[in-house]
């Protein structure tokens, strides 16, 4: 790009330069596991701005079919026009696909492809993507860019650098030298969703107030939400 | 090189000279450590027989949270408190100068106890000759021989008698409460509810400040540090258990060493048998 340090000629008193600086970080944060038949997503649901709240309720888990849900999170403007897009092609598909409903393969796939159309000029925001496949559970995660990659678990948004090592080592069984052997069962992986964001909320400022969380299984998806810390 | 040594005797305050150089690497692509600040939301009241300060409890690093039950409340004298706002460092640092500086003058001039004017004076012309570099800002509270002062000392030098103030990041959310409920001559408790609530605001609605309310209270022949007077948040309970089985932590190797001991003194107490 090109900057006025290349002119110096134009560096001269009373000469303004003005930068367009579209993106502002709303915060969140979101997690997402993938068990044998089963997979959890949840997100925290307060948006803000520097050291402002705009609102404690707000969610940022997007229920695209009965077998995926979205979560997204980073700047609130381009997460809301993202997922509206891609509802609108989820629908597209479907009608022109005689009423099949997409599958998450291929909506990972889709929302890939999407964002990469974005690539020089992103959208900001983490998303993770967690739903069903022939009767597995499946957890995908992107980078502002499109870049997907298939995970058992996963955590992003501010404070995915505290969520992440929690799930490493009780879901991934990192650092253990005797592993325990607890089954991944719905409850656990609720339970463990639950307390990563109870964490969260003690050591960083935007995750907090609540979080929503979805459980996707072959009877559809259920809703869940649990309140945090308000300070 | 060698030179240069001569002239670092002279060289008094803030040194700047790796001021270029940190421009030189920020432009290079050098991201710079964060201070630590406090966030913050601070007030101060006077009521009808002295101030009330009132403090959160949380220190941020950018928009991590380093400290949930920090002090921001200190004791300069006996009848004066400051409450701080801003970079950390800046606040321990003066908060040791003013301490130091207070007891010496009251020693100095021996008396029982310093106004609290000569406090906020002195405070506000260190600022000033730096410039404002000194990154804090100062509620001082305090009764003295002219009865109960609150000032506010700003970090380039300049200061503010008032009845009530807030300060730091959530002062407007807790100057709202000020506004629509402060009144002349409150009682004491009136006093403390309402710097409870103002700082609840604070806590509440800026995401800088949480967890507890302090509250100090300074009357004319007491004072009074109630740390916790209002617990906000709790810290969260988990629903798992995480505790670490033994085992978890793989053990490489083992030593025992027996360790030689001598016997230096022997008693023995007679134990009643029946």
């Amino acid at each position: 790009m090109l900057g006025i340090n290349q002119f110096p000629e134009y560096q001269v008193p009373g000469a303004v330069q003005h930068q367009f600086n579209p993106y502002e970080n709303n915060g969140g944060s979101i997690v997402a596991i993938a068990g044998d038949n089963f997979a959890v997503i949840g997100a925290d649901t307060r948006l803000s701005a520097g050291y402002n709240i705009f609102t404690r309720n707000h969610s940022k888990l997007f229920q695209l079919t009965s077998s995926a849900v979205l979560a997204s999170c980073g700047n609130w403007c381009d997460s809301d026009t993202l997922t509206s897009i891609l509802q609108t092609r989820v629908r597209q598909y479907s009608d022109t696909h005689e009423n099949k409903e997409i599958s998450l393969n291929a909506i990972a796939q889709l929302l890939s492809t999407m964002m990469y159309g974005r690539r020089f000029f992103p959208y900001y925001v983490s998303n993770i993507l967690a739903g069903i496949y022939e009767g597995k559970g499946y957890v995908y995660s992107y980078d502002p860019i499109g870049h997907c990659e298939r995970h058992t678990y996963r955590a992003g948004g501010s404070s995915s650098a505290l969520l992440q090592p929690i799930l490493d080592n009780q879901i991934g069984l990192k650092n253990m030298e005797e592993k325990p052997t607890i089954p991944l069962t719905v409850d656990r992986a609720v339970k463990l969703v639950t307390d990563t964001f109870i964490s969260a909320a003690e050591r960083d400022i935007y995750t907090g107030d609540g979080v929503k969380i979805s459980i996707i299984t072959e009877n559809g998806v259920e809703e869940r939400q649990i309140p945090l810390r308000k300070d | 090189m060698l030179n240069n040594f001569a002239t670092l005797d002279e060289e008094r305050g803030f040194s700047f000279r790796n001021c270029k150089r940190n421009a030189q690497l920020v432009a290079n692509g050098f991201i710079p450590p964060k201070a630590i600040k406090t966030g913050t939301t601070i007030c101060g009241v006077t009521y009808k027989d002295g101030v009330v300060l009132g403090c959160d409890t949380r220190t941020t690093i950018g928009n991590i949270i380093w400290e949930k039950k920090c002090e921001k409340i200190y004791k300069i004298q006996n009848n004066i408190f400051v409450a701080g706002a801003g970079t950390a460092a800046d606040m321990d640092g003066m908060v040791k100068w003013m301490r130091s500086n207070m007891e010496l003058h009251r020693l100095n001039t021996n008396r029982k106890i310093v106004p609290v004017i000569t406090l906020v004076t002195t405070l506000s012309h260190h600022f000033f000759r730096y410039g404002g570099a000194i990154s804090c800002v100062f509620l001082i509270g305090g009764v003295d021989n002219n009865g109960p002062h609150l000032h506010v000392v700003y970090k380039h030098g300049s200061k503010m008698k008032l009845p009530y103030a807030t300060m730091g990041s959530g002062s407007y959310a807790a100057m709202t409460i000020l506004e629509t409920r402060w009144k002349p001559d409150m009682t004491e408790q009136e006093a403390k509810e309402l710097v409870a609530d103002a700082i609840t605001s604070g806590v509440v609605n800026d995401l800088g400040s949480g967890t507890n309310v302090n509250l100090c209270v300074i009357r004319k022949s007491s004072s009074e540090k109630i740390n916790g007077y209002r617990e906000i948040c709790g810290n969260g309970k988990r629903i798992l258990d995480y505790s670490i089985k033994h085992g978890t932590t793989g053990i490489i190797s083992e030593t025992i060493k027996k360790i030689e001991l001598d016997v230096i003194e022997e008693q023995i107490e007679k134990m009643e048998v029946e």
